[in-house]
């Protein structure tokens, strides 16, 4: 602490007050001011971050919304885009390729089409995360929030981009000869715990990829590579039938193939309890709390860094 | 010079309470790739092969925004930040805010400092109803306060009295009009440490005037507000303290007409 310090608006001339001499630190103490920008603890983040929920509910419904409106077909986007995306790989793998690569082909449609669009959901989630700070800095450089609630908020947006697949999904799944029953609500747990999941990926993605941006020309391949080995296009265990039953295990142990499985699982008569692995939903428990916690206190750590240019 | 800048804040504050202290602050500014100039994919590579913690030999640029800043600021005061473009002005008021990180120094404040502005948070592909709830939310009001706020809101930016504007998206504004409701929906909210960066220059003169009386408004609702302008007119009717900053160093600290002076013969005006 030196004299110049005081240079400013401490130094009193005309009026002398009990202040004087005091450090800048020592001034703050005296009056209960806190360091501006510092980390909250990770309590008081949760309850920060809570506070801001309609925030975060608001800014993902605004995103999705703004996605579209520019279209003269404005938000029937929202299910035409999925319901185009599923006619193409039926054209591609149910016509052309005449692919069922083991499964009866009323069973192989939905089963593919659930497959793109589970995939899909944590597939965008991670590109989202990526950009989800290093695409947002006017916001976090304006604004103050938990910078949390960005990831989060975005994981938002394609939770609900995915409730709008759904239907698709439903669609195509009825055409095919699978009615809804019971087994169906076992989607809603499949869905809660792969959101937890994407959403602790994304706060992964979103820390390292607010010091890396490059991350983002990285992240497609990464994720196409991600996309082939969880068994997208075929059942895992059809298709590696033959092959060590460790290495089967370990395929099916994939996050992304256990949120699969366990939708088409739920929706699809034809595809049976005999194509997940054992302990199925215990995986899907440990994948979704083990991402969202550990990815939750990694992007807190970094939490006062954000926005640094 | 400092000599009798606050004591006339002094003597009005009655017992001065500090409301902002910023003590020695550095801001550091970090440029990827700007080591040359150009980012070419040698000069990429040879960032990352580098070796060493030495941020100049990694071709990372290093603009030292903020140098040594060192202020108190009490409640009640309102104060001016002026010197000319680049001279690190909204760097620091976005370190008061928390925003930026210091490089070293620390800035303490009372309560959360809040910066005068939602553009980041607003989408243009909305409409301007959706955007007053947007902002609002950004800035951490809750819903029934922005319900209770609405109509106020929409009635000082004007939006409407020439149609029914606010239900279109923003994207079909006029600068001017999608100014005007930026600062609206900015000025809904009451703040302890209030900082305005240049948000005296929107709209038309009618606008002008108008916001010009809401933020003499929130500065009697405020406990502390920092005006960032190039405009000395507006500083002179707003301010009462002058912190003038130059090349991130601060020049001059002290009562308005003083600083002015000084800055104004250093502008060459």
């Amino acid at each position: 602490m030196s004299e110049t310090t005081h240079d400013g608006g401490v130094a009193l001339g005309a009026a002398p007050s009990p202040d004087e001499g005091l450090t800048a630190a020592e001034l703050a103490a005296k009056y209960g001011l806190s360091v501006s920008g510092a980390r909250p603890a990770l309590m008081e983040y949760v309850r920060q971050l809570w506070g801001r929920r309609h925030f975060i509910l608001a800014f993902s419904q605004a995103k999705l919304t703004a996605q579209y409106s520019q279209a003269k077909l404005g938000q029937l986007w929202q299910v035409a885009t999925p319901l185009l995306n599923a006619a193409v790989y039926y054209f591609i793998f149910g016509v052309l390729l005449k692919a069922s690569r083991g499964l009866d082909r009323s069973t192989y449609i939905p089963f593919l089409v659930t497959g793109v669009f589970v995939f899909t959901f944590t597939q965008s989630s991670v590109m989202a995360g990526v950009r989800a700070i290093s695409g947002n800095l006017g916001l976090v450089r304006a604004l103050h929030f938990p910078r949390a609630s960005l990831p989060i908020s975005f994981a938002l947006q394609q939770l609900q981009q995915l409730l709008f697949s759904m239907i698709v999904v439903f669609v195509v799944t009825i055409a095919f000869g699978s009615y809804p029953g019971l087994s169906w609500l076992l989607i809603v747990p499949a869905l809660v715990l792969q959101f937890m999941f994407n959403t602790g990926l994304a706060m992964i993605l979103a820390r390292m990829g607010a010091k890396t941006p490059d991350l983002a020309q990285l992240m497609p391949f990464i994720l196409r590579t991600w996309m082939y080995a969880s068994g997208v296009m075929f059942s895992i265990s059809g298709m590696l039938a033959g092959k060590p039953e460790w290495f089967i295990r370990l395929m099916q142990a994939n996050p992304a193939a256990v949120y699969m499985d366990l939708i088409r699982f739920a929706l699809i008569d034809g595809y049976g309890a005999s194509h997940l692995p054992p302990h199925v939903w215990a995986l899907a428990l440990f994948w979704a709390v083990a991402v969202f916690a550990g990815g939750f206190v990694y992007f807190w750590k970094a939490e006062e860094r954000y926005g640094r240019g | 010079m400092a000599e009798q800048n606050t004591a006339q804040g002094a003597a009005r504050a009655g017992e001065r309470v500090p409301t902002v202290i910023a003590d020695e602050l550095h801001i550091v500014y970090r440029v990827n790739g700007a080591k040359s100039g150009k980012g070419s994919a040698t000069a990429a590579l040879s960032r990352i092969v580098g070796r060493g913690k030495d941020d100049a030999k990694r071709g990372v640029r290093k603009v030292h925004a903020v140098r040594g800043v060192s202020f108190v600021a009490y409640r009640g005061e309102a104060i001016g930040l002026i010197g000319s473009n680049g001279s690190g002005k909204s760097t620091l008021l976005r370190a008061i805010a928390g925003l930026l990180p210091a490089e070293k120094g620390k800035v303490y404040t009372d309560g959360q400092p809040s910066l005068l502005g939602v553009n980041a948070a607003l989408m243009n592909d909305l409409t301007g109803e959706r955007n007053v709830i947007l902002g609002g939310l950004a800035m951490g009001m809750s819903r029934e306060e922005i319900k209770s706020r609405y109509e106020e809101i929409v009635d000082f930016s004007g939006i409407n009295e020439k149609g029914d504007f606010i239900t279109l998206p923003m994207r079909t504004y006029s600068s001017g009009m999608a100014a005007r409701l930026r600062f609206s929906i900015a000025a809904a909210k009451d703040h302890d440490v209030l900082m305005i960066d240049e948000a005296l220059a929107t709209g038309d003169r009618k606008f002008q005037k108008r916001s010009e009386d809401r933020i003499r408004e929130l500065r009697k609702e405020a406990g502390t507000v920092f005006l960032v302008s190039h405009n000395n007119k507006s500083i002179r009717d707003t301010c009462d303290r002058v912190l003038w900053l130059e090349r991130g160093e601060l020049r001059m600290d002290g009562p308005t007409e003083e600083v002015l002076k000084e800055y104004e013969k250093f502008t060459g005006k």
